[in-house]
C-alpha cells in the first residue's frame, strides 16, 4: 500500500444531493463512508448548488406544499417534457418514492419555504429550500458530518479499478496533487454530467463550444462517467443533447449560475450578429420556450444574439445580474453592440412595419402579432418605438448534459448487453438520463439525484455487509 | 444611483439577489428588495437597517466569494448600516467623530463624568465619599437628588431629541423616491418583529456567528440585554413615581419592586450583554464591518458596565465603597446617554422603524418612484 491508501465500505464519487443523500443512508445503515469530492468545500455540490428546489408527488398539502400532487399527475407531467423519452418502470419508481423525500429531507436538517415572488406556480408541486440549493447542501454535509462521514474536498477521482463489473478501488488525487488508492466493498457514483468538459462537448458540437458559457462549476467534468463507459458501462441518453438557454454573454465562464438568465425574449426581438432575426420570439409562453434558445443561439454565426427591446418593455421581467445596454436611438445602439447599425435599424423597421397590435398581456397568448415577416413573432409582439433602447447580448448558457450510465431499481449500473454490475451504483445526474431522456421539469433533477440516491445508499450498504 | 462607494457596492450586491431570490424565506431584507427594480441612496440605508445580520444568506449564497461576483450581503449592508448612523445623527457634525472612536470616546466620558462625581461628592460633603451610608436617602448625603435628577433629567432629553431628529431623517430619506402608500405605520407589527427578533433565525435555520453552522446563541443574548435593559429602565421609572409620587426615597429593600426590578434586570443586562461581546469577538470575521467595532464594542460595554456597576451598588450599597462605585455607575449611565444618539443604540431605533416600514410597504404597497428621480437631501455622498 502506498502513503495514504485507505478503505471503506461504501466509497462516494461525487459531492451533490444525490451523493450525499447516498452516503447518509449508507452511514445510517452502518457502512463506514467515504466521500471524495473533486472540488473545493466552497464549490462542492456541483450543480446542487444551483438548484433551489424538489418536486415529489404527494396526497396532501401541508404547510409549505399549498395541495395534493398526484403521482399520475407527476407521471403526466413527466410524459408531456420528454415526449415519452422515459424508463416506464425507473420513472413511475422515482415518482412513488418521491412521496418520501420530504420526510427524509427534513430529517436529514433540510429547511423548506414557501415559494415567494416569481415562483408562486411551482408552490403546489415543487418543495423550495429555504436560501436555496447550497443551503439543503449545507445541510446535507453537517448531518453527514455528524454521522461520520469521511468527506475529502478537492479529490478528484482520476482511475477506477473495474474488472469485468466489479469494483475493487479507485485511485483519488488529493488535494497536494499526490495520489493515493481507496478500496471499497461498494462504490457510488454521484459526480454528475460533463457540460463543463468543452473538449467533450467538442466532439458533438465542434468549435462552436468554445463559445458556449457553463452555467455551473467548472468541476462537472464528467471524469467518472468516462471512466465508468471505458470500463464498458451502457450508455444511456443522448449524448449529443444538453439543456441549453440564452443568458447574458457577459457572464462568467463557468458558474455564473441563475442570475445571469434573462427572461425578456417574449417582450422583445432576437437578432443574430448579421442582424437577422431567426426565430419566433412569441411562439408560446416563456416557460415553455426558454429551453429552445441556447440550441437557437448555438446555431448562430458565432454563437451569439442580441435581445432587443423599447422602454415599454422595460421592467416586464426579473432583472439579472447585468444591466441592458441601453442607447437614445437604435443606430447608437447598434454602436454599442458593434453592430451594423444599417441593417439593425432595417430588421427592426421591416418588423415594426409588420407588427399588428392589439391587446397587449404579458400573463396570456395575446393577440399582438406580425404579418408577413419571416419568421413571425406570434405573441406579444409591439413595435419598438420608444426610446431609450435595450439589448442584451446573449450566448448559449449549459445547464446540463443528457447522457448517463443505465441503471436498474437498485440503482446498480448495468453493464453493455444488460447484465448489473457487482457493486457500483450510480445516482442523480450521472444517471437522469434513464428517467429524463429530454427536456426539463422544474426540480425533477433534485428528485431523481435523492431518490437513486437513498436507494444507491441503501445497497451499496447492504452489498457491503454481504 | 447616487450615494457612497459602501451604498453603491451594496447596490451591486443587491442587483444580484434581486435577480436571484433564492433567499427570499430567509429574512426580511429580500422580500423587501424585490418590490424594487432601482435603489436610492435612502433605499439603501432602509435595506441596510432592516438587515439583522444573521450571517444565514452568506452560507447560503452561491455567489459568495471566492465566486467572482463576491456577494457578501451581511457585511456590506452592515458598513452602510453603520455609516447610515452618522448620515442622519443631529448635530451631523458630532456624529463621524464617535463613528471612528466610539469606544474611546465612550469610556473616556464615563471617565470623566465619574471624576467630576467624585469631585462634586467630595466638595459637597467633605469625607463623605469613603464612608458608609444605610440611612434612607443615603446616596442623597453624597448628592442631592435634584442634581442628580436634574443632570440625568437633561442629558435624557437632550438625548431623546437628538434621536427623535435622526429618526425624522431616516424616515425621510428611506421614502424620498419610494414612498410607503399609506401613512398608517404598521406599529403594532414592528413591535411584535422587533420584540421577538423575528428576523434573527435565518428564516428558522438558525443564526450564524463562529461558522458555517446555524448554531448562534446571539438571539437569546440579545433578548437577556433588551428585556434587562427595559427591567432596569422600568425599575428607575417605578423609582421616581416612588419619590415623587409618595415619597418614598432611595434605597429599597430588596424585595421591593425598583429592587427587584433592578436585581432581575441587571443580571440579564449583565448577562446577555456578556454574551454579546464573547459572540462578538468569536464572529466570522467575513461578516464584520471592523470599522464599526469601536462603536458597538463601546455601546455593549456601556450596557454591561451599566448593569455591573448598578449590581454591584446593589450589593456593596451599604459599605464604604458606596460613593465611589455611584459616581462609577453615574458616569456610566450619563456617559451612556450622552452618546445613544450617535452609535450603536441607534440600530434599534432605525431597526424599529425599518420593520415598520416594511410591514406597512407590504401591507399598502410602494409609491411607483416619479420618472425624475431627485437627490435625496437628507443623505449626501460622504466622499463628494
Amino acid at each position: 500500500m502506498a502513503m495514504g491508501d485507505t478503505s471503506c465500505d461504501v466509497l462516494v464519487a461525487g459531492g451533490g444531493n444525490a451523493a450525499l443523500c447516498a452516503a447518509i443512508t449508507a452511514r445510517r445503515a452502518g457502512a463506514s463512508v467515504i466521500v471524495v469530492e473533486g472540488a473545493s468545500k466552497f464549490y462542492r455540490g456541483g450543480n446542487t448548488r444551483h438548484t433551489r428546489n424538489l418536486r415529489c408527488a404527494h396526497d396532501e398539502g401541508n404547510e409549505i406544499l399549498t395541495g395534493p400532487y398526484s403521482e399520475e399527475e407527476f407521471w403526466d407531467d413527466l410524459m408531456r417534457v420528454t415526449g415519452g423519452q422515459t424508463d416506464e418502470d425507473l420513472a413511475r419508481f422515482t415518482i412513488a418514492e418521491s412521496k418520501e423525500l420530504w420526510d427524509w429531507m427534513t430529517g436529514a436538517g433540510v429547511h423548506f419555504q414557501q415559494p415567494l415572488g416569481g415562483t408562486l406556480n411551482l408552490g403546489r408541486t415543487n418543495a423550495f429550500f429555504l436560501g436555496g440549493g447550497r443551503a439543503m447542501l449545507n445541510a446535507l454535509y453537517a448531518e453527514a458530518e455528524r454521522l461520520g462521514v469521511d468527506i475529502r474536498y478537492d479529490s478528484p477521482v482520476t482511475e477506477l479499478e473495474i474488472d469485468n463489473g466489479f469494483f475493487s478501488s479507485a485511485t483519488v488525487a488529493g488535494p497536494g496533487g499526490g495520489g493515493y488508492r481507496i478500496r471499497a466493498r461498494s462504490l457510488v457514483t454521484a459526480a454528475g454530467g460533463f457540460e463543463a468538459n468543452i473538449e467533450w462537448l467538442k466532439e458533438y458540437w465542434g468549435d462552436k463550444a468554445d463559445n458556449f458559457l457553463i452555467r455551473g462549476t467548472a468541476n462537472n467534468r464528467g471524469s467518472i462517467l468516462r471512466l465508468l463507459l471505458d470500463n464498458g458501462v451502457e450508455p444511456v441518453g443522448d449524448p449529443t443533447q444538453c439543456h441549453a438557454v440564452a443568458i447574458d454573454a457577459r457572464s462568467p465562464k463557468f458558474d455564473g449560475g441563475i442570475v445571469t438568465r434573462l427572461d425578456c425574449v417574449v417582450f422583445g426581438i432576437v437578432m443574430n450578429n448579421a442582424c437577422e432575426r431567426f426565430y419566433d420570439e412569441g411562439e408560446d409562453v416563456w416557460p415553455k420556450r426558454y429551453a429552445i434558445w441556447g440550441r437557437l443561439v448555438a446555431d448562430q454565426p458565432d454563437q451569439i444574439a442580441y435581445i432587443v427591446f423599447d422602454h415599454k418593455a422595460m421592467g416586464l421581467f426579473m432583472p439579472s445580474v447585468y444591466p441592458a445596454i441601453e442607447a437614445p436611438s437604435l443606430p447608437e445602439l447598434a454602436d454599442k453592440l458593434d453592430l451594423d447599425p444599417e441593417a439593425f435599424e432595417r430588421t427592426v423597421t421591416d418588423y415594426n412595419a409588420a407588427v399588428r397590435e392589439g391587446t397587449f398581456n404579458s400573463q396570456e397568448l395575446d393577440d399582438c402579432h406580425t404579418e408577413g415577416l419571416s419568421p413571425p413573432k406570434s405573441h406579444w409582439a409591439r413595435r419598438i418605438d420608444t426610446a431609450p433602447f435595450y439589448a442584451y447580448p446573449v450566448r448559449p448558457g449549459i445547464t446540463f448534459t443528457y447522457l448517463g450510465t443505465r441503471v436498474n431499481r437498485e440503482a446498480k449500473i448495468l453493464m453493455q448487453g444488460g447484465r448489473p454490475s457487482a457493486n457500483i451504483y450510480a445516482a442523480g445526474e450521472i444517471m437522469a438520463g434513464n428517467v429524463l431522456g429530454k427536456g426539463y421539469l422544474a426540480g425533477i433533477g433534485m428528485t431523481i439525484g435523492a431518490v437513486f440516491g437513498r436507494v444507491a445508499g441503501k445497497e451499496a450498504a447492504r452489498n457491503a455487509r454481504n | 444611483m447616487q450615494g457612497t462607494d459602501i451604498q453603491q457596492e451594496a447596490e451591486r450586491q443587491i442587483t444580484i439577489c434581486n435577480s436571484c431570490r433564492y433567499c427570499e424565506g430567509i429574512c426580511a431584507v429580500f422580500p423587501a428588495l424585490q418590490m424594487q427594480r432601482s435603489f436610492a441612496a435612502g433605499d439603501i440605508n432602509y435595506l441596510a437597517n432592516l438587515c439583522h445580520n444573521c450571517g444565514a444568506c452568506y452560507h447560503d449564497c452561491q455567489f459568495s466569494p471566492p465566486h467572482e461576483f463576491a456577494v457578501n450581503l451581511p457585511k456590506a449592508l452592515a458598513e452602510v448600516r453603520n455609516d447610515s448612523y452618522a448620515q442622519y445623527a443631529w448635530p451631523r457634525a458630532l456624529a463621524p467623530l464617535f463613528a471612528r472612536n466610539g469606544l474611546v470616546i465612550s469610556v473616556l466620558t464615563a471617565l470623566s463624568v465619574t471624576a467630576f462625581f467624585i469631585g462634586f461628592i467630595t466638595l459637597n460633603a467633605p469625607g463623605e465619599l469613603f464612608r458608609a451610608h444605610l440611612s434612607p436617602g443615603g446616596f442623597y448625603a453624597l448628592m442631592p437628588h435634584n442634581t442628580m435628577a436634574g443632570l440625568f433629567g437633561a442629558v435624557f432629553v437632550f438625548a431623546i431629541f437628538a434621536m427623535a431628529m435622526g429618526l425624522r431623517n431616516f424616515w425621510a430619506d428611506a421614502n424620498a423616491v419610494n414612498s410607503v402608500a399609506s401613512s398608517s405605520p404598521s406599529i403594532w407589527q414592528a413591535i411584535r418583529d422587533a420584540g421577538s427578533l423575528r428576523y434573527l433565525d435565518g428564516g428558522g435555520a438558525g443564526c450564524f456567528n463562529e461558522d458555517d453552522q446555524p448554531r448562534d446563541n446571539r438571539r437569546l443574548y440579545h433578548h437577556l440585554t433588551f428585556y434587562g435593559f427595559a427591567l432596569c429602565f422600568a425599575a428607575t421609572t417605578v423609582g421616581t413615581i416612588y419619590h415623587y409620587g409618595f415619597g418614598r426615597v432611595a434605597p429599597y429593600p430588596w424585595w421591593d419592586l425598583p429592587a427587584v426590578l433592578g436585581t432581575v434586570g441587571g443580571i440579564a443586562l449583565a448577562v446577555g450583554t456578556w454574551g454579546l461581546l464573547v459572540a462578538r469577538s468569536k464572529r466570522l470575521p467575513d461578516l464584520v464591518d471592523t470599522r464599526a467595532n469601536g462603536m458597538a464594542v463601546a455601546f455593549i460595554l456601556m450596557l454591561f458596565l451599566t448593569a455591573v456597576t448598578g449590581l454591584a451598588l446593589r450589593v456593596l450599597g451599604g459599605t464604604a465603597a458606596m460613593g465611589v462605585l455611584l459616581a462609577l455607575h453615574l458616569g456610566v449611565v450619563f456617559s451612556l446617554f450622552l452618546t445613544m444618539p450617535y452609535g450603536k443604540f441607534l440600530h434599534g431605533l432605525y431597526r424599529f422603524a425599518a420593520l415598520c416600514r416594511h410591514a406597512m410597504s407590504r401591507r399598502h404597497g410602494l409609491n411607483p418612484a416619479p420618472a425624475e428621480r431627485p437627490v435625496p437631501v437628507a443623505v449626501r455622498s460622504t466622499d463628494g
